[in-house]
């Protein structure tokens, strides 16, 4: 498995194919439904510097809070990232993103705004909050925690070996589509359909 | 159970096990999935971290998924028990679960946004009480995130697009439909709970009721136990996987159950439960001795 280094240049993404399993290291922060509706609505020029050439991650930790005010994180899986369809190849060119974590996948809006910018969708695995949460040793910096709440925060945060799998490239390759055809091929096969 | 005695310690131990051991035989299904995947793929790698992710979460006594979902809880008391008193000291044992990090402060103001921080807010957490003849109280809990819940479905039959009568045919059509359509967003392997018939409120309260069930056990109506038996293997041929990674185990279990409908309707209505199928229980006697149950 291939260590990706964060922040990451076009071509090292455009190198990805999907069915690669990689592992992060650098800095990323996460969003999820109010940060993208809230990076969308207006340009948030001091969460430029987090966004460039790096990933966002859909993710609503569950995050413990130290004496010293430094956090942690305690749990931290992927959320469902289609809800954020409306929205992320917008914020993806806008602010620069090199990539997208989260789980499920994402539809044709978003394969398109990766394939256009530069940037892919990895999946990490649903529910592993604990696996994740290990490769998450520190918390930088939290946006809006006061206005949208622990899950919905943007949380700046180092990660070490994160892993995670490419399912849509920047080359319009997307297994969600492939998985979703084949499934439906079968569904047909067994109501009676036909092809 | 003296007047004076607090069940809310009780309360979050059960919520500490619910979010941070997954039951054993859920545990059980997702390595029988995991053998039987093959080579070193996606599929593979997903429900090994999967796994591990158990077993760390177990050792650490830390949420096995970040999403703590809605405590959902049926509650069985004996007559006398004050059913406010459960309530509060359920309420307060989701809020003490909360800070100690058992749970994500997990409800939202749905107006304005504002989380409440606590963990509890209005419909949070989800209580059903039933007063029954033994002397103890029986408290059946399970923890449903989020992602899951929101590919559950309701049918309404006749349904033209699937081919669905009103009969175990047009049910089974319904439930196939509403595994491809779900694809791996709930987090598959997933368990369905299902109830056909009813109306659109109980129908979803039975359907998260048959997640109780013990994954492995057995419908004791020969024709429900046929097709749950039929529906998890159809399902698994979906191809959808772990992850909707592609893989022979998109489902664990199916289960389901059967409510009386009016003449004009008839409902099958899926719960979808993630692969981290977070259910706790534990009876309460009369001395206030607590058992666990599994």
């Amino acid at each position: 498995m291939a260590e990706l280094k964060l922040p990451a240049s076009e071509k090292t993404i455009r190198d990805l194919s999907v069915g690669d399993f990689v592992e992060l290291s650098g800095r990323m922060i996460t969003g999820r439904d109010e940060a993208h509706k809230w990076l969308i609505e207006e340009q948030r020029d001091e969460v430029v510097p987090y966004l460039k050439d790096s990933v966002i991650y859909h993710c609503g930790p569950v995050v413990g809070e130290n004496e010293d005010g430094s956090y942690d994180f305690v749990a931290a899986g992927p959320t469902t990232s289609i809800r954020e369809e409306p929205y992320q190849a917008d914020v993806i060119c806008r602010y620069g993103l090199r990539g997208v974590i989260g789980k499920g996948g994402m539809g044709a809006k978003t394969l398109d705004g990766l394939a256009r910018c530069g940037a892919v969708y990895l999946h990490a695995v649903g529910g592993a909050a604990q696996v994740l949460a290990r490769a998450i040793p520190r918390v930088e910096k939290v946006f809006m925690l006061e206005e949208f709440g622990v899950p919905e925060a943007l949380w700046v945060i180092q990660v070490e070996r994160f892993p995670v799998m490419v399912t849509m490239d920047s080359h319009g390759g997307s297994l969600h589509d492939e998985v979703e055809e084949r499934s439906q091929a079968k569904l047909k096969e067994l109501l009676g359909q036909g092809a | 159970m003296s007047a004076t005695e607090s069940y809310t310690e009780t309360f979050v131990e059960l919520i500490r096990r619910a979010s941070t051991e997954l039951p054993a035989d859920v545990l059980e299904a997702l390595q029988e999935g995991r053998a039987g995947e093959e080579g070193g793929g996606l599929a593979c790698i997903a429900l090994d971290t999967v796994l591990t992710n158990v077993d760390m979460a177990r050792e650490d006594s830390a949420p096995i998924c970040q999403d703590t979902g809605t405590p959902v809880a049926w509650i069985h008391y004996p007559v006398g028990v004050s059913t406010r008193r459960l309530k509060e000291d359920f309420g307060a044992a989701v809020r003490e679960a909360t800070s100690r990090r058992y749970l994500r402060p997990n409800a939202v103001n749905t107006l304005t946004g504002a989380n409440t921080g606590t963990g509890a807010g209005r419909g949070i957490p989800f209580l059903h009480f039933e007063e029954w003849d033994e002397p103890r109280i029986e408290v059946r809990m399970i923890l449903k995130g989020g992602g899951s819940e929101n590919v559950g479905a309701q049918y309404k039959l006749p349904d033209g697009r699937l081919g669905a009568g009103r009969d175990l045919e047009g049910v089974r059509r319904a439930v196939l439909d509403a595994v491809f359509q779900a694809q791996g967003k709930g987090c598959a392997p997933g368990v369905l709970g299902i109830c056909i018939g009813g109306d659109r409120v109980s129908a979803f309260e039975e359907t998260k009721r048959q997640l109780l069930r013990p994954l492995k056990d057995t419908n004791p109506a020969p024709e429900l136990a046929e097709l749950e038996e039929r529906l998890l293997a159809e399902g698994n041929e979906l191809g959808i996987g772990p992850m909707g990674f592609g893989g022979k185990t998109t489902l664990l279990a199916v289960k389901i159950g059967v409510l009386d409908r009016l003449p004009a309707c008839y409902f099958v209505t899926v719960s979808y439960m993630c692969w981290a199928d977070r259910k706790a229980a534990v009876s309460i006697d009369e001395g206030g001795e607590v058992q666990w149950l599994s």
